[in-house]
């Protein structure tokens, strides 16, 4: 990758949800979905963002995007920190951001036409002057997702679940964005189908030069698509570095133990399974000191004590563990 | 599901199919009413021309097809022209009401926070004042009238609307698809009019259908109290209430005068029935758990 632009900056950024309980609905507490995370990611390339299961990585999607307002911390796109843009300046930015969602289901609005849900972004930004313009820029993305033109009059529910994606997919590049955020893309989908979307996505980001923060919690599909992998655990970046490094070379014993838990290939072979003790602790109430230490094996006295950083440990490999400074 | 798909099966299902043929029957007598029963003053067709000064309601005769009311009101040309008023009550009222809780209960639910709280707790507020009451002392001190009626009903008759609307809106609100939509920069205008209230309207158009009945019933009530429309005015909760003193017949007869109430009382039943067949077989068909 060499020494790139970055595209996207996040910086100590924060999102804390309130919870309120009591008839005066006073903030008893707050649900720290994303605390302190800070990541790069360089134009062109795919950064995956993995961890269980809230610990808040569509949260930080959705935060990026503006879809939920953050508590705190920057997130530079292009050059601007657009956490404080205005509404119309939002709304420009929103032409290089898009997000494809997780479930196919649910991100298609049911009573609208394949047409209307992938033209919309056109109408929304007036990106198109005619209806005729509008039809052949719909039919130009439907078959760029590798629907066919005559689908167009259709409504999502006479689609499968990967057609719909793909639709999602259009619907998404429809502004041509710089960025997109593909928030657990295939998760909801048959495994067979999920190599078709994650080619899909390859093949057009190599055609329109797009930049993909991928998240998603399955450590296998991140590994085939991603230039670079974040791990999130319970709201805080645990170990970010380039694929390679991360799979030969994890850092972290929360990384670890996520890379033993990936089926092999051939039947018959073992490996040592590292199995974690207990459950995801409550956002709510993080552990003190590092978050990970209730379940992690190795645990120290320091670990209970103090909140580790994330230190850069070779080049480009960063990772916030303080039995690594041992 | 789609519109003309909605429409296929209310055609076919038996039960809705009867209520549609009722309410079309209706309808053609509202519309056609100045051919059906032309008015002896074309001014003020709404007020039912007397057959003499009598009191004694008189029975179904070659000239008043149905008899007369107390007060030699012809009750065919009541019965006609009170089904135009029962249309008019029922959709304006059911009508004006359901915008106003459909806008409130979108408002409320959509932007949530401190205009929640306010629109819902006014809403409370209404709801805690019974119904027909608050109707009966609102029109009392609006004076008689149509118009003043349907302001009385209008006024206690929108707040389930507006609750049904706010769960729907809520629970719809934080979808994926008006996510993307937000992602895509639509704004607020948009994705409440396309992405909303598309998704969570029928609930809402079921209800309305259930409270076309309820509400031309309420009108009647208003009406048989003597509060509702003037006296003389073609409508059939006027019709029953001409009909107040001559319910138990005379001696030894106690059936009469049977057609001052069962002629005006079988067309506000048929009324109210027609829009309830309706309404029951709208929801049948939109509740997937219906659905084989």
């Amino acid at each position: 990758m060499g020494e790139e632009k970055k595209i996207l900056e996040v910086k100590n950024l924060k999102k804390y949800f309130p919870v309120k309980t009591g008839v005066f609905r006073k903030t008893t507490g707050y649900v720290k979905a994303v605390d302190d995370v800070s990541f790069y990611i360089r134009e062109g390339e795919t950064l995956g963002l993995v961890g269980e299961s809230g610990c808040g990585k569509s949260t930080t999607g959705a935060v990026i995007l503006r879809l939920l307002d953050a508590t705190d911390g920057e997130v530079i796109f292009g050059g601007k920190d657009i956490l404080a843009l205005n509404r119309r300046e939002m709304r420009e930015i929103r032409k290089e951001m898009q997000i494809i969602f997780q479930d196919p289901y649910a991100s298609l609005n049911p009573r609208m036409t394949v047409e209307e849900i992938v033209g919309e972004p056109l109408v929304i930004h007036k990106m198109v002057s005619s209806k005729k313009e509008k039809k052949e820029k719909v039919v130009e993305l439907l078959e760029n997702v590798g629907l066919t033109a005559d689908q167009m009059s259709r409504f999502p529910h006479e689609f499968s679940g990967g057609q719909r994606q793909r639709i999602g997919i259009a619907r998404a590049l429809a502004v041509g964005p710089k960025l997109i955020i593909a928030d657990e893309p295939v998760s909801a989908l048959d495994v067979s189908i999920q190599a078709q979307v994650i080619n899909l996505l390859q093949e057009l980001q190599e055609e329109f030069g797009l930049t993909y923060l991928f998240i998603a919690h399955d450590l296998s599909v991140v590994k085939h698509i991603s230039n670079r992998v974040a791990v999130m655990y319970l709201g805080k970046i645990v170990e970010i570095t380039g694929k390679y490094d991360l799979y030969d070379n994890p850092l972290h014993p929360y990384t670890r133990s996520l890379l033993s838990a990936i089926p092999l290939p051939e039947p018959g072979k073992k490996k040592e399974r590292i199995i974690l003790e207990g459950d995801v602790p409550s956002p709510v109430d993080p552990p003190a000191g590092c978050h990970f230490h209730p379940r992690c094996p190795m645990a120290k006295d320091i670990c209970r004590e103090k909140t580790p950083v994330l230190k850069e440990y070779t080049p480009g490999h960063f990772a916030s563990c303080h039995l690594l400074d041992q | 599901m789609e519109w003309q798909e909605i429409v296929y099966k209310l055609l076919k299902n038996k039960i809705s199919l009867i209520g549609l043929v009722i309410i079309i029957v209706l309808g053609l007598i509202a519309i056609f009413a100045p051919w059906i029963a032309p008015p002896q003053n074309p001014d003020q067709p709404y007020y039912i021309p007397r057959a003499g000064w009598g009191n004694e309601p008189k029975p179904p005769s070659r000239e008043h097809i149905f008899g007369t009311a107390e007060g030699q009101y012809d009750i065919f040309y009541g019965i006609i022209w009170g089904s135009r008023t029962a249309f008019i009550i029922g959709f304006t009222v059911v009508g004006i009401s359901s915008l106003i809780g459909i806008i409130l209960g979108t408002i409320s639910a959509y932007y949530g926070g401190w205009i929640d709280e306010i629109i819902m707790r006014v809403t409370d507020i209404f709801m805690s004042i019974p119904f027909t009451i608050a109707a009966i002392v609102m029109t009392t001190i609006l004076g008689r009238g149509l118009g003043n009626i349907m302001i009385a009903l209008i006024t206690f008759n929108w707040m389930s609307t507006a609750r049904l609307m706010r769960s729907q809106v809520l629970s719809i609100k934080n979808e994926e698809f008006v996510q993307a939509a937000r992602a895509l920069g639509a704004n607020d205008f948009r994705i409440i009019f396309k992405h909303i209230i598309v998704n969570t309207i029928f609930p809402v158009l079921i209800q309305a259908s259930m409270n076309m009945g309820s509400i031309v019933i309420t009108a009647s009530t208003l009406s048989f109290l003597g509060i509702g429309t003037p006296e003389g005015y073609a409508d059939w909760g006027q019709m029953i209430s001409y009909a107040r003193n001559w319910i138990l017949g005379t001696q030894g007869n106690a059936l009469k005068y049977w057609f001052t109430v069962l002629i005006p009382g079988t067309a506000i039943t048929l009324f109210c029935l027609s829009w309830n067949l309706i309404g029951d077989a709208f929801r049948d068909i939109l509740d997937p758990k219906m659905q084989s």
